[in-house]
């Protein structure tokens, strides 16, 4: 009856960690998953948002792809995808870069837009060029807030991928997926344990390095007077915050 | 199109049940944010625990969390319980901040201002401070509307998902019209969830249509 206990039996049998559907080639396939995904997401979506936040253009473009791509059900649209282009790994991973690049690209906008102007104009009046400011100034002091798009991005790619257990042969979805059609409950809270963890392990990292990243000097809201604090989160819709983005641990 | 005329009582049947398992964890989020976040915005040592809790939760994947919540809860798998709660724990963790947000961005000066002409605490939260951080609050409890209804599809998998039926059925059958049709009746309910609390913001909040936005 104890179900926690008997996955955690499971987890912990050296003989379930090998072999080709064994919990270590899962959590490898997984990983694979989410890491092609989220750096080819990572390569569309740095230069955009970049761009956009430098120069301002865009910016309802990025909120409006945001909402879009809150509101769109994931889960049916990789199996409108999968259902179309085939069973493979190509098309999976399309449909995860699809799903990562909006929280992306809105964390480097919001990095760059949530940057105060006052450091940015007082860079170029110092005769910054444009280039330098953005290397200098804006991605410094704003890469805690595209950490924090990487970190909703990567959420998103690691929960799909896991629903992606449903037509993929791989990934840690199978343990979920299959427990519940054997109706094999501990084979299901084992998925979701194995999946959790990794999840909360990857997030882990990611937020200790949001934290590193944080430029000496810079400490967000906590000991700032309200009226500053009212002005730099308005300046980032809500639409493109997520418990992660703000980077708080 | 065929399909959908000769199954339109299943697609507005599951429709019906998609909105009813996305709105009362919109609803139950937005109630319980509202004194969680007004503590965490008062102390900041509990603000740091619920946004670490919930920051928690808010990791772990959906379909995770659907399959675990009969052990948690001491439900039967099919029990609309389970995704319901599921769900209103999402909506508490994306709702928090901005909740906290929200208190945090009235002004200390009009806060002291009104305990200055004689508001006692409790009416001074629910007169002065909730209304100014409502343009915050919508903001925020929009997002958590959108990303409710669309999540919901996945708990298809556990025989509970609204539309997200027709994902597993048009997949199991190989047919995508009938995918296409779950993913547009379930951006519609979206719309129409979006365009209710809009219009309720214009209603209770008319001073505000642009800060609103802005927020």
């Amino acid at each position: 009856m104890n179900f926690f206990a008997d996955a955690f039996a499971y987890i912990l049998d050296p003989a379930h960690w090998a072999g080709d559907t064994g919990i270590a080639q899962r959590i490898a396939d997984h990983l694979l998953y989410t890491g092609l995904s989220v750096g080819i997401a990572l390569l569309i979506a740095v230069p955009l948002g970049l761009l956009i936040g430098h120069t301002g253009r865009g910016r309802s473009f990025v909120i409006g792809l945001t909402s879009a791509a809150r509101a769109l059900p994931t889960f049916g649209f990789l199996l409108f995808i999968v259902l179309l282009a085939g069973l493979g790994l190509a098309p999976l991973i399309a449909v995860l870069v699809v799903l990562a690049v909006p929280p992306l690209l809105a964390g480097v906008y919001a990095g760059i837009e949530a940057v105060d102007r006052q450091p940015v104009d007082a860079a170029r009046a110092l005769g910054m060029s444009e280039w330098q400011i953005l290397g200098r100034v804006e991605i410094p002091l704003g890469l805690p807030l595209m950490l924090g798009g990487l970190r909703s991005a990567t959420l998103q790619v690691i929960a799909t991928a896991t629903v992606a257990g449903y037509v993929a042969q791989g990934g840690l979805g199978r343990y979920l997926i299959e427990g519940l059609a054997r109706r094999d409950y501990t084979l299901a809270v084992v998925g979701a344990v194995l999946v959790a963890a990794l999840a909360l392990a990857i997030d882990g990292l990611l937020a200790v390095a949001q934290k590193l990243v944080q430029p000496r000097g810079v400490s967000r809201g906590r000991a700032r007077p309200a009226s500053t604090r009212e002005r730099r989160s308005s300046r980032v819709p809500a639409i493109i915050r997520t418990p992660t983005t703000e980077g708080n641990l | 199109m065929v399909w959908l005329w000769n199954n339109l009582g299943l697609v507005l049947g599951l429709a019906a049940e998609h909105a009813r398992l996305s709105a009362i964890p919109i609803l139950v989020g937005f109630a319980a944010s509202i004194p969680l976040g007004w503590v965490a915005s008062r102390f900041a040592w509990l603000r740091g625990l619920l946004l670490t809790v919930f920051g928690i939760v808010f990791t772990i994947p959906s379909l995770a969390l659907f399959v675990v919540m009969p052990l948690l809860l001491g439900t039967r798998i099919l029990d609309d319980l389970n995704v319901i709660v599921a769900l209103s724990l999402y909506a508490i963790a994306m709702m928090l901040r901005g909740a906290i947000d929200g208190f945090g961005s009235v002004s200390p000066d009009v806060l002291q201002s009104a305990t200055a002409v004689g508001f006692a605490a409790a009416s001074r939260f629910w007169t002065v401070q909730l209304p100014l951080a409502g343009p915050v609050l919508l903001a925020n409890l929009r997002v958590v509307s959108v990303s409710t209804v669309s999540l919901l599809s996945v708990a298809a998998l556990i025989g509970k998902g609204g539309l997200g039926y027709l994902f597993t059925n048009g997949y199991q059958r190989a047919f995508p019209e009938e995918i296409v049709i779950g993913i547009v009746f379930t951006l519609l309910i979206a719309a129409v969830f979006d365009i209710v609390l809009v219009l309720l913001g214009r209603l209770l909040l008319p001073w505000s249509r642009r800060a609103g936005r802005a927020a």
